[in-house]
């Protein structure tokens, strides 16, 4: 093994890593927000990469021009899986933390349903793009091109999102309810307002991923499964709620992914994350930057 | 004397209405078994017998997913890693070494008590989403070491040979009437274990750990021992019930014992039914399982999603419908219910 090979894989793992982190940061925000996990985010992310898919095939338009489209539709989107059923599942009189796990989880099916309905199982994928297909060396390492790209938007992500957080007064909004629900009520903030804006906000995050995600990975129903696993450890790592934790932790992930699969067969790649999480969180259970 | 004399008339009539109680369950459930012992006598079409399998498999199974995630709280979503072992520890031993598949299902429910109990050592300081996350990663592990053991037949997985129908290896090749008193058979055991413990040290306990570890903890319950002893319970029937499936089904891989999806199945009819009751998990299991084949064979088999938009948009709807489970319908009187 070479320096430049150990090299490549790093570099290739801190972009996969920073995509990771842009998928997961949505759930990490609306955990953080109200203590809810969405087990349909895999599905946000699936309904992103069509959104992609289905504007790319009517307008013709590169992906990548379509991402702001994509990230809209995934805002609304987001709201409404916050109107239509999460807001209902947190006013149950029972088993509240077991309805919200088993609603995400019945929307999610139904959501993979409807992806299936409309666009039938079969795999698609988005060719001709400007990004697709091309790499780009730098000092001897290639990178494929739409992770690089990804990489950037998602480094823009984050700088956006920590600037909406401690600028505007949505994010002290959304910073104050987060720190206590119940006071917010007193000083005026619509918390069920905040709420709605928070899962759009968290959506539209896991929406732009999707988009970037769109222009070098295969569609089909199925594709949220194995990207929201990663996501729950990302988020889980970092500590559920931290923002910036799923910054690291995405990047953890991608670089211990990269590794894994450098010394394993492919098909374990996995196996490092998942033991990684388990290592973290056994030693310290409330994951590396959790309030918990 | 005096004291024992003020005490006990006040004790006895509660504790003779609470054996009543339990009583009269008794005979309620012996009414239901009869009833569903008769169904192969109405029900002779071989799909709908399949059907029936499949509904008490799940039934039993999501009995032993309630004792761990209802009774005591814990939510798994990982117990396909304790179904597989059971399907593999039987098949394997069953196609290799021609060891009897009852006892391959005993082999695979201590196998995985066993592991469920080396688990539960750092899994139970966990709490919330990081434990129910820890069981879906721990049981993606399990899949991934599965498919690349080639032992185990890796991603080919293991086909039963065919075999002359016995009860000894339980292969019937045409006949599903014997699965389905199998079946029926391992449910009655799980719903009579269940039945025993919700009346034990450990039925309270459990109770009191799902409801405030901490208060539980403070009034002298061994909350860590009460979380493992209930995760073995349910590890090892979860693990028989593998065991059954495998020999029902004469071929097994990964993906068709292991994946989160029957991870899922589990715990579903348990929470459609009411979590932490004895008929809950019955009751979602008889919903959901026909519900599912029905849809899947009239409406899957076109690819259109329209089985999974009826699946997922009836999980959601019970979910936020009856939060306490269907089986709260039947209840007389859910306030006295909800204040004890």
């Amino acid at each position: 093994m070479t320096l430049q090979a150990l090299l490549q894989v790093l570099a290739s793992g801190l972009l996969m890593g920073l995509i990771y982190a842009l998928i997961a940061v949505g759930l990490s925000l609306i955990f953080g927000l109200m203590d809810v996990v969405n087990f349909a985010h895999g599905e946000f992310l699936m309904t992103a990469m069509y959104a992609a898919f289905g504007l790319w095939l009517l307008t013709t338009l590169d992906p990548i021009l379509l991402a702001p489209l994509v990230t809209a539709f995934l805002f609304a989107f987001g709201a409404l899986a916050y109107m239509g059923v999460v807001r209902h599942a947190m006013r149950v009189d029972a088993n509240v933390g077991m309805v919200q796990i088993f609603a995400t989880f019945g929307l999610a099916i139904l959501i993979q349903g409807v992806a299936q309905y409309f666009f039938t199982p079969d795999y698609r994928s988005i060719t001709g793009t400007w990004l697709g297909g091309r790499t780009v060396e730098f000092a001897g390492i290639f990178l494929p091109l739409p992770q690089i790209v990804g990489g950037l938007v998602s480094v823009a992500a984050f700088g956006g999102l920590y600037l909406l957080m401690s600028r505007t007064d949505f994010g002290k909004a959304l910073e104050a309810t987060r720190e206590d629900q119940g006071a917010v009520a007193l000083v005026g903030i619509d918390r069920n307002r905040v709420f709605t804006l928070g899962w759009g906000l968290g959506a539209a995050l896991v929406g732009l991923a999707g988009a970037v995600m769109a222009t070098f990975y295969y569609i089909h129903p199925q594709v949220g499964g194995p990207f929201a696993l990663i996501a729950y450890v990302t988020v889980a790592l970092g500590g559920f709620g931290s923002v910036f934790g799923a910054l690291a932790a995405g990047l953890i992930v991608g670089l211990v992914e990269a590794l894994t699969a450098m010394i394993f067969p492919p098909a374990l790649k996995s196996i490092g994350v998942y033991s990684l999480y388990l290592a973290v969180v056994f030693i310290r259970p409330s994951g590396l930057f959790g309030r918990l | 004397m005096s004291d024992a004399t003020l005490v006990a008339p006040a004790a006895a009539p509660v504790t003779d209405a609470f054996a009543a109680k339990r009583r009269q369950q008794l005979f309620t459930a012996g009414l239901i078994f009869a009833a569903v012992a008769a169904l192969p006598l109405l029900v002779k079409d071989v799909y709908l017998q399949n059907v029936l399998v499949l509904t008490l498999m799940f039934a039993a199974l999501s009995q032993s997913w309630n004792i761990l995630g209802g009774y005591c709280g814990q939510i798994s979503l990982g117990h396909a890693l304790y179904f597989g072992i059971g399907a593999y520890a039987t098949s394997v031993l069953f196609v290799t070494y021609g060891v009897s598949p009852w006892f391959g299902m005993v082999v695979g429910g201590i196998l995985s008590a066993a592991l469920a109990l080396a688990l539960g050592y750092p899994c139970f300081r966990l709490k919330g989403h990081y434990f129910s996350i820890a069981t879906i990663v721990i049981a993606e592990i399990g899949l991934l070491l599965v498919h690349n053991w080639d032992f185990v037949g890796g991603a080919l997985g293991i086909q039963w040979p065919f075999s002359p129908d016995s009860w000894a290896t339980l292969q019937f090749a045409r006949n599903k009437v014997p699965y389905f008193y199998f079946a029926l058979g391992l449910f009655i055991v799980v719903w009579f274990v269940t039945f025993l413990i919700e009346d034990s040290r450990w039925g309270y306990w459990w109770r009191a750990v799902k409801d405030n570890p901490e208060a539980a903890e403070s009034l002298g319950v061994e909350v860590f021992q009460s979380k493992m002893a209930a995760a073995a319970v349910s590890a090892f029937f979860t693990a028989v019930g593998g065991a059954f499936y495998a020999a029902f089904v004469a071929y097994i891989d990964p993906e068709s014992v292991m994946t989160f999806r029957f991870s899922l199945l589990f715990a579903l009819p348990a929470v459609l039914g009411g979590i932490g009751t004895l008929w809950g998990p019955a009751l979602g299991a008889a919903i959901l399982i026909p519900l599912t084949e029905v849809t899947r064979s009239y409406m899957g088999g076109s690819g259109s999603g329209l089985d999974l938009i009826i699946y997922g948009g009836l999980i959601m709807v019970v979910a936020l419908a009856k939060p306490e489970g269907l089986l709260s319908l039947f209840r007389r009187s859910p306030q006295g219910r909800a204040q004890s």
